[in-house]
């Protein structure tokens, strides 16, 4: 298990884990907003359920790290229900205002409980998102997308996200699935979350604003909407680039607003969004190999005559 | 003070409170009447109306009353660009990107606000100084209304009023109601329905930033993060009266001001604001179209 620990850098190992704990978060919002076309801007809200929730099972109940992680992620899935049945039966974009409204109000609650230290934190949180635990829960997750994305599921998700009136004509329940869908993306904000509570060591309701949620959408914007390659890159991006240039937050913020706003205008796909980048690695494979080579030369020599 | 003038008291509260919301709600269910946008900007446009007003009354020391108006007109001329530069590009491609767009807005605004003025709370002047002096009036059972409540109230009423005015009476409030009811038949009876939606985002904006001067008077503080709870507070609102119906919206507003106020009354004063939010789900769950709204069948 410790086969990666250590083998890096100290500083260069948290960014690491901390780029992968990124992944997991915007892998979940991508299902959610990429995929099925739901705005939901509470995902940091999730994420501290899912913190909060599994170092309450680390600390006071002693368990072993596995069971921390699946109680973030079932305790964030569980609000996930609670917010996404009543919005999502809805036609228009209630889930956006909704999961807004939500994320302030965990907040406020998160203030205001003294079992998890209140505004103080929560603290003594043990170490346990070792770069390697988090690469497999990262693998694990993009495995898990992939299958998704190419069942029946994930392609009614598609399908919902295109055209919600013509997926409900071809049989598809898109309420069901999109409860399904919230559930399944926010318990992995859920595992996210964990993984973040167990890395930081202190948790804050602070942390975990709007401005966070933002952060995570900016990355699947990025990326492109719906691919999973694009959204991966969108967070390594954005995670590492703050870390390079260190600029004042004030900034960043406003230049995240303006990255969304010109995304929209110029890029509404993002910067793999519609590239099949497997098809995109077999090409430049095969011309790397020369394969593709031989062939175009005869073309060549065809068109000549 | 005994249960009844206390009651009255939140009551009054309530009132004021909820006419800022009706007048920022107004906005929201304006807009998505007529383009199906929630403009999630609406709620920093309010924010950007308080500022622009505290700063012709401070910096450029004009009276209180042309403060007001120019806040309301430089709301108006924000709006227009901004739904000129972020939102009609985007009105024939996916919801979904329009809805982005408006939240990239929304943070830049309310970013730019931040580093403009910095994240202090700014004090409003005093109305005091500036208009008349503060008088309470004694109503039934020892409660008190003051004149700067009865200020709030008078001239929110007087904005609604223009605005049924302008929806019901004139031809461009006409032209609004056809673009909302059929875009595309609208655009063929020769309605100019780019314009007609500038009209929709200057006069839905022009209220918002008459709600900011107002609460910055009211409240006496301006601060740059102050647009986002009311905006989602009035957002509630809009849903509350039926989104897409102006009377609902008004009415919606001031209801939710009354329980916000009353909340309070009752002693759950930190609760305040998950008690709006908690009205939202609600609505959503028993009766989504609202109290005043219609049902709206989908067109394939």
């Amino acid at each position: 298990m410790t086969l990666l620990n250590g083998l890096l850098p100290p500083y260069i190992e948290s960014i690491a884990i901390t780029v992968g704990i990124y992944i997991i978060m915007a892998l979940g919002l991508n299902l959610i907003t990429g995929v099925t076309g739901q705005l939901s801007l509470g995902h940091a809200a999730y994420m501290s359920i899912g913190a909060y929730a599994s170092a309450v099972v680390s600390l006071q109940l002693g368990m072993p790290f596995i069971f921390a992680l699946l109680a973030g992620g079932i305790a964030a899935g569980f609000f996930g229900l609670i917010i996404g049945y009543p919005t999502l039966r809805l036609t228009g974009d209630y889930l956006a205002i909704a999961t807004l409204g939500f994320g302030e109000i965990v907040k406020s609650l998160l203030f205001n409980m003294p079992i998890v230290g209140g505004a103080m934190g929560l603290a003594g949180i043990p170490f346990k998102s070792t770069l390697t635990v988090t690469l497999i829960v990262v693998i694990i997750v993009i495995w898990m997308m992939v299958r998704v994305e190419r069942s029946r599921f994930g392609r009614a998700l598609l399908a919902i996200r295109e055209d919600d009136i013509a997926a409900e004509c071809y049989g598809i329940n898109t309420s069901l699935y999109k409860v399904k869908m919230f559930v399944l993306g926010t318990f992995i904000a859920g595992i996210g979350g964990a993984l973040w509570a167990h890395k930081i060591m202190v948790l804050q309701p602070r942390d975990f604003g709007f401005m966070k949620s933002i952060e995570i959408l900016n990355m699947v914007v990025l990326g492109g909407l719906g691919s999973i390659p694009g959204t991966v890159l969108g967070a390594i991006v954005l995670t590492s680039i703050p870390e390079v240039l260190r600029f004042s937050s004030d900034y960043r913020m406003l230049l995240y607003g303006a990255l969304l706003v010109i995304m929209m205008r110029f890029r509404p796909n993002g910067l793999l969004g519609g590239v099949d980048v497997t098809k995109l690695v077999k090409k430049s494979i095969k011309s790397i190999t020369g394969s593709n080579f031989a062939d175009k030369e005869k073309k060549k020599v065809k068109g000549g005559n | 003070m005994d249960f009844t003038s206390n009651f009255i008291v939140q009551l009054i509260n309530g009132i004021a409170l909820g006419s800022t919301y009706a007048l920022i709600a107004l906005g929201y269910t304006m807009v998505y009447g007529i383009i199906m946008l929630i403009n999630f900007a609406h709620g920093e446009i309010y924010m950007v109306g308080a500022f622009v007003g505290l700063a012709l009354v401070t910096i450029f020391k004009v009276h209180i009353i042309i403060a007001f108006l120019g806040a309301m007109l430089f709301c108006m001329l924000m709006a227009v660009s901004i739904e000129i530069i972020a939102y009609r590009p985007l009105r024939r491609s996916k919801r979904l990107a329009a809805l982005i767009s408006a939240i990239g807005i929304s943070i830049i605004l309310s970013n730019l606000v931040n580093l403009l003025v910095g994240p202090k709370p700014q004090t409003f002047p005093s109305i005091e100084k500036i208009l008349f002096e503060i008088k309470s009036f004694d109503l039934i059972a020892g409660a008190q209304i003051n004149t700067l409540q009865i200020l709030l109230i008078i001239v929110s009423a007087i904005l609604m009023i223009g605005l049924q005015y302008i929806v019901k009476r004139t031809k461009v409030g006409k032209a609004m109601r056809a673009t909302s009811q059929d875009y595309d038949t609208a655009a063929l009876m020769g309605i100019n329905v780019n314009r007609i939606i500038s009209y929709t985002f200057a006069i839905g904006s022009a209220l918002a930033g008459a709600g900011g001067v107002l609460v910055g008077i009211y409240f006496g503080v301006v601060k740059y993060n102050m647009g986002m709870l009311p905006g989602m507070k009035a957002f509630t609102a809009a849903v509350l009266g039926g989104i897409g119906s102006i009377p609902g919206a008004m009415f919606g507003g001031i209801i939710l001001g009354v329980i916000e106020m009353m909340t309070v009354a009752i002693g759950f004063s930190s609760y305040r604001d998950a008690i709006a939010f908690g009205i939202l789900i609600l609505v959503l769950l028993i009766k989504p179209t609202g109290l005043f709204g219609k049902q709206i069948f989908k067109k394939v």
